[in-house]
């Protein structure tokens, strides 16, 4: 499923090179009579704000007819790894930028990458709707994604799930260039545990949610804003024991929801022309209610 | 004169035929070459450097992206794509072969034409759309069926896979079976064999290397196959125990992560080192088949 949007946008790349390519060249040849030709802005990145991209790129065609936002999705990985080699404008990512990325792009660019938060989002974990279980805690978490984790089976969980015949959890994951993935590892393990291998690694938001709401036997985490019929959202708690708090807008805003995260936009040192002009839109009341439409929580304040 | 124009243009235009054909022949050898050559290119810094060769075949730890230590084993991937391959070779060469001495031999021609073309036609559906029926058709029929708790997984990989196999085991066998002279037949009912002896008896013996190029192909379609792998086997790195736990394949790994690494990186590299590993297991199920089908000729030829 994921492997046919991730054809699409391959397809809507290749298709943005090709119209780059083109606009680049009908802009040498036509002259200064002829210089209306669109700009391009190339936006790749987290899958999980892939959704929220092309929102943006719909609504900003309204605003700014002339500019196109050429949107690809692959993963927070792809768009950091685009920004390092130059081939594209702005990386959308729902992780932060580690440091040696840092110095990588510094060193092909010359500058250091510029982080804008745009939104945030709250990481929901899923489970099939048939599943009895209300709330779950980051500590039971730990154990049942963790390596070395001790619950393997939702009776060991405290949970009677009957309508999963062999009990086994069945553990939906993301694959390792997803931001969400980095991001849910390093908030329910730290940065000193991994994941324990075998989990089930999709590759597209929306399919670990699809696959959720067909599994009665498994667990797993996306976007809020990717919630569908046949799942449910957990409440989550901190600690085993503690009262759950649902994922909403408010519980991420007020950090009461403690599995929230911001979305970024990086691009290649501080930009300028129309990729400073589609980032300032993004970030006003318009761009940040495009956001909210979709299911994603208003960036708190001004970004660094 | 006229004729004397078109022979010295025939003089002129054979030779030119001859080149370009020739050229064809070559391309093919040429790119085989130039695209190990550059797979094994990218992987090269990391095969004989970083990488610790015992680990990536012994060890079932692939985190490639761990910040901890990044550990690049791979037995768990090719556990993956080994056991894919065989249930879906387990499936399709019978079925494939079956189907090839079906349509060659039992069926009535007007049958033979509509099962031809729609065998022909399974074989046109993309990849990609297999791996669609895998993941939202089979897999909640599996759940039902077998009470896995999860329907993507091995069995389900196998079955897509063979039903991609079919197709080309079918059409390449029953070529083969068709290249039997009829006189083989013919001798063989004169003698008074029964329709299944002259199969089993001659038709089998006669066409064997055929059968096995067919057979051949299948696999190395199975072994090749990503996207389709990528959604009905699960994509989960361990070694399985069971058809129906979920696997990972070299593949789908590669596939799957690809994208993310940052051009000239340690993972991006290991990476392609799968690659080379793929393309040495292609060679090396060919070059058995080569030597098979050699064997086979010379034990008939002597």
């Amino acid at each position: 499923m994921s492997s046919v949007r991730t054809v699409i946008v391959l397809g809507l790349a290749v298709g943005a090179l090709a119209s780059v390519a083109c606009s680049s060249t009908s802009n040498t040849t036509s002259g200064p009579a002829g210089s209306s030709t669109s700009v391009v802005i190339r936006l790749t990145g987290s899958d999980t704000m892939v959704n929220l991209d092309q929102a943006w790129a719909e609504n900003y065609k309204k605003v700014k007819p002339d500019v196109s936002v050429q949107v690809a999705g692959g993963g927070s990985g792809v768009g950091i790894a685009g920004l390092i080699d130059g081939i594209l404008d702005i990386a959308a990512s729902s992780r932060e930028i580690e440091a040696e990325e840092i110095a990588r792009v510094a060193k092909a660019a010359g500058a250091e990458p510029k982080a804008f938060v745009v939104g945030l989002d709250a990481l929901a974990v899923y489970v099939h709707e048939s599943n009895p279980v209300q709330s779950i805690s980051i500590e039971e978490l730990a154990e049942i994604y963790g390596d070395g984790g001790q619950v393997l089976r939702w009776s060991q969980a405290g949970v009677k799930n009957t309508s999963c015949e062999s009990d086994e959890i069945i553990r939906v994951s993301r694959q390792n260039n997803s931001g969400t993935y980095v991001y849910f590892r390093e908030a329910v393990l730290g940065r000193t545990r991994e994941l324990r291998l075998g989990s089930i690694d999709q590759s597209g938001s929306k399919d670990v949610v699809a696959l959720v709401s067909r599994t009665p036997c498994a667990i797993g985490y996306s976007g809020m804003a990717y919630a569908m019929p046949g799942v449910r959202a957990l409440k989550i708690s901190k600690k085993k024991g503690e009262p759950g708090v649902p994922p909403t807008v408010e519980s991420a805003l007020d950090m009461t929801y403690p599995i929230a995260r911001p979305l970024y936009l990086y691009t290649r040192g501080t930009p300028t022309g129309p990729a400073k002009e589609f980032i300032d839109w993004a970030l006003s009341a318009a761009g940040q209610q495009v956001l909210q439409d979709i299911g994603y929580v208003p960036a708190p304040a001004v970004s660094k | 004169m006229r004729h004397a124009a078109a022979l010295r243009l025939s003089r002129l235009a054979e030779p030119l035929v001859e080149a370009i054909i020739r050229l064809c022949g070559w391309s093919a050898i040429f790119f085989v070459f130039a695209i190990f050559f550059f797979v094994f290119r990218e992987g090269a810094p990391m095969l004989f450097g970083a990488l610790d060769l015992g680990e990536f075949f012994t060890s079932v730890n692939w985190r490639p992206d761990s910040r901890i230590q990044a550990q690049y084993g791979v037995l768990a991937l090719l556990a993956g794509t080994a056991s894919v391959t065989a249930l879906a070779m387990l499936l399709s060469v019978p079925a494939g072969l079956g189907a090839a001495i079906f349509v060659s031999e039992f069926c009535p021609p007007r049958v033979r034409e509509t099962l031809k073309i729609v065998i022909e036609l399974l074989a046109a559906i993309p990849s990609v759309v297999w791996g669609f029926i895998g993941y939202m058709v089979l897999n909640p029929v599996l759940i039902a069926v077998t009470g896995a708790p999860i329907g993507i997984n091995i069995l389900n990989g196998g079955i897509i896979l063979a039903l991609m196999s079919v197709p080309i085991i079918m059409s390449v066998g029953e070529d083969a079976l068709k290249a039997v002279p009829d006189t083989y037949r013919e001798a063989a009912i004169a003698l008074g064999a029964s329709r299944w002896q002259v199969v089993y008896k001659v038709l089998l013996p006669a066409a064997k290397n055929g059968l096995l190029a067919a057979a051949l192909l299948g696999i190395g379609r199975s072994v090749g196959e990503t996207m389709a792998v990528l959604m009905a086997t699960g994509h989960a790195v361990q070694i399985p125990h069971s058809l129906l736990d979920p696997v990972r394949t070299l593949t789908a790994t590669i596939a799957a992560e690809l994208g993310e690494t940052v051009e000239g990186g340690d993972h991006y590299r290991v990476l392609f080192v799968i690659g080379t590993l793929l393309m040495l297991m292609a060679f090396l199920v060919n070059l058995t088949a080569d030597l098979v089908v050699k064997g086979v000729r010379g034990k008939q030829n002597g």
